[in-house]
């Protein structure tokens, strides 16, 4: 965990937003992340960022719950303890369906709960910079990423010049913590040693 | 910015001049303000129906099924008569976030929040009949399939009964995680606003530290999408299990084959009238009129007056099957204990077909359909014929025997059976007056998405769009 420097420039419409991510981009700034109130549609595409393979995610998981529930039926009904139900097969494949099928929705909600969470880093307590504190509210709060050359003041008027209503450059903490929101979270950097 | 447009002669899914951060104020403002008296009053008389629900229950776990009416014949009353009844109440919640969802029908985004929520407490209520009228309730786990010491003795795979177990707490798991990795972006926006530490703290926990990160927002596009396609055969497939419960019998009136359809049909019509029976009222008291418009209840009730008449076809269909089969038990159900004002339970089959089939026929007058003090009327009214409806099929099926020595006497609940039923309605409406006063009732974040192409103040700007070439617009839209 460490801490970075960061330029936030917060826009308040999409029509603003878009040609301000191209330009950015073509000037070569990196955009550590765009922050909006809603799923913007082509945001991540303007961003240049990849699908997300999520769902094959969530085929994997429903396939293992198919399996699951197969086999664990199957190994009962045929291996355990066979029981003769009115005579009928022990392996009755079609009355297991609703079973089956029932758990293959259920690994694959489940996991894909999970693995939404771990990959976004969502679960309670789980505290993050937030740059901006309109950025749930109304405003699209973009970040760029700085390096030691880069010209802050001139990041923060590229910004101004391609429609931002607001901007400032940041001093952040870039990953996750555990912490609560009512609580300012105090870093070992910003105590102050008394020799 | 989406490759969408809606076309001008549409109503508008949001009036007023609003702004992403008027849609805030708007739909947060309730959760920062104080409750109101009339909350106060509703939420006493819910949790006194729940305390009085605990009481009937904790009788019939001391003293047994006893306490309620059931005999030898009518073993199934109105406990499992609630059970389906909840039930399908229940599936109204997911079939409109995820069916629509995949429909893309954009109405769907002002009802789907308090919907969902819905669902999840109807189908809390409806999973404690089945539990309790297990009698020994502390055995309840007995139906979990686990390697255990009596033999292992495992559970009967084969059994509707067990499909049920896996169906709806299945349901009642997605149902779960859909509702709330929808309401993680809205808690997070009311944490940002909050002003109080026990607000901000709160909020944060319940909002796993979201902040609205594209890539995130990418990842959760995707899963609410395929939640929805998940959920979209999970809702059919649960009430298709319940109607199983029936239909794999051998039962005069339960053996059909048409049931799946038919109970899924009937339970969207009932989860849709208790819908409308909360949203009227939501909408009114914490002034969302903006959001859940005439337009929005009208939707609902076009569903409705669908879904009813497919239960009516359903009905006549059972009815023409009994004669055309010439089965003589099957037409002693229909044509003797039920179609048959004189029988003793013939009251119910036409109570469920005036309130089912004979009166939602006046939701085909678009007046009707956009009155509020209609839809609020009819709304209860179904979900009364709903209840007739399984309770028609419950006792009027059971209640003679083949034997006549097996007869019962007439049915009717103790007050331990009512009581049981009043105290999930107290544990529906608890939770939900609980919910509309902490949690974000509209969908903020879906609501601000569709806000630029659906709000009233900017529908004017689709005509623009309306005139472009589909080049053009594909130009400038797709990326």
């Amino acid at each position: 965990m460490a801490k970075k420097k960061f330029v936030v420039g917060c826009f308040d419409e999409e029509n603003v937003l878009f040609p301000a991510v191209k330009k950015v981009r073509t000037a070569g700034y990196k955009i550590k992340d765009v922050y909006t109130p809603f799923p913007v549609h082509g945001l991540d595409h303007a961003l240049g960022m990849k699908e997300t393979s999520l769902h094959t995610a969530g085929f994997i998981y429903g396939i293992t719950g198919t399996m699951t529930a197969l086999g664990c039926i199957t190994w009962i009904f045929t291996k355990d303890w066979p029981l003769d139900i009115g005579g009928k097969p022990h392996f009755a494949l079609p009355a297991w369906i609703p079973i089956i099928f029932e758990l293959t929705v259920l690994f694959s909600a489940v996991g894909m709960v999970l693995t939404f969470c771990y990959l976004c880093q969502l679960a309670p307590f789980v505290k993050k910079h937030h740059f901006h504190p309109r950025a749930t509210d109304d405003l699209f709060v973009m970040v760029l990423e700085c390096t030691d050359q880069t010209n802050t003041a001139e990041a923060e008027s590229f910004l101004t010049n391609a429609g931002a209503i607001e901007v400032k450059t940041e001093i952040a903490e870039e990953g996750w913590w555990f912490g609560r929101y009512d609580k300012e979270t105090m870093f070992f950097e910003q105590k102050t040693v008394i020799a | 910015m989406s490759l969408k447009y809606e076309s001008q002669i549409r109503e508008p899914l949001v009036y007023g001049n609003k702004n992403y951060h008027q849609v805030t104020e708007d739909i947060v403002r309730p959760i920062e303000a104080k409750p109101t008296r009339l909350w106060y009053i509703g939420f006493f008389i819910s949790v006194s129906l729940l305390l009085f629900g605990v009481y009937s229950v904790y009788r019939e776990v001391v003293y047994g099924v006893g306490e309620w009416n059931l005999n030898k014949t009518v073993g199934w009353g109105w406990d499992i008569t609630n059970f389906v009844w909840w039930v399908g109440i229940g599936h109204a919640g997911t079939l409109i976030s995820a069916i629509l969802l995949l429909f893309r029908q954009g109405w769907r985004t002002g009802v789907n929040r308090a919907a969902e929520a819905m669902t999840i407490f109807a189908v809390m209520c409806a999973g404690q009949f089945p539990i309790f009228h297990m009698g020994r309730v502390w055995m309840a786990f007995f139906v979990m399939p686990y390697p255990n010491t009596r033999g292992p003795l495992w559970v009967n795979f084969n059994s509707p009964l067990l499909w049920d177990v896996f169906a709806i707490s299945t349901y009642f798991t997605v149902s779960l995680l859909f509702w709330y990795s929808g309401l993680l972006p809205d808690f997070a926006t009311v944490r940002d606003r909050a002003k109080t530490k026990l607000r901000k703290c709160l909020y944060g926990i319940a909002s796993f530290g979201w902040t609205g990160s594209t890539k995130h927002w990418q990842r959760h596009e995707a899963l609410s999408l395929v939640l929805a396609g998940l959920s979209t055969p999970l809702v059919l497939s649960v009430h298709t299990i319940v109607s199983f419960d029936f239909a794999t019998s051998v039962i005069p009136g339960w053996h059909t084959t048409i049931f799946p359809p038919y109970f899924v049909a009937g339970a969207i019509f009932s989860g849709f009238a208790m819908v409308q029976t909360l949203m009227v009222v939501v909408r009114k008291v914490f002034g969302l009129q903006d959001y859940v418009t005439i337009g929005h209840i009208e939707a609902m009730n076009k569903v409705i007056v669908l879904t009813g008449s497919i239960v009516g076809i359903a009905y006549l269909t059972e009815l023409f099957m009994a004669y055309y089969s010439q089965s003589k038990y099957e037409g002693y159900a229909f044509f003797y204990s039920r179609a048959n004002l004189f029988s003793p339970y013939g009251w119910s089959y036409y109570g469920m077909m005036a309130c089912n089939v004979l009166i939602p026929q006046i939701f085909w007058s678009r007046k009707l359909r956009r009155s509020l003090f209609v839809t609020f009327f009819m709304s209860i009214l179904v979900n009364v014929g709903m209840w007739f409806e399984r309770f028609v099929i419950i006792v009027t099926s059971i209640y003679r025997d083949y034997l006549p020595s097996s007869w019962s006497v007439y049915y009717s609940p103790s007050i331990w059976e009512i009581g049981f039923y009043l105290g999930t309605f107290g544990l529906f409406f608890t939770c939900f007056f609980l919910f509309a006063k902490y949690f974000p009732t509209i969908a903020i974040a879906e609501i601000k998405h569709v806000l630029k192409t659906s709000g009233e103040s900017y529908k004017n700007d689709m005509s623009e769009v309306e005139n472009e070439s589909t080049e053009a617009f594909a130009h400038k839209y797709a990326h």
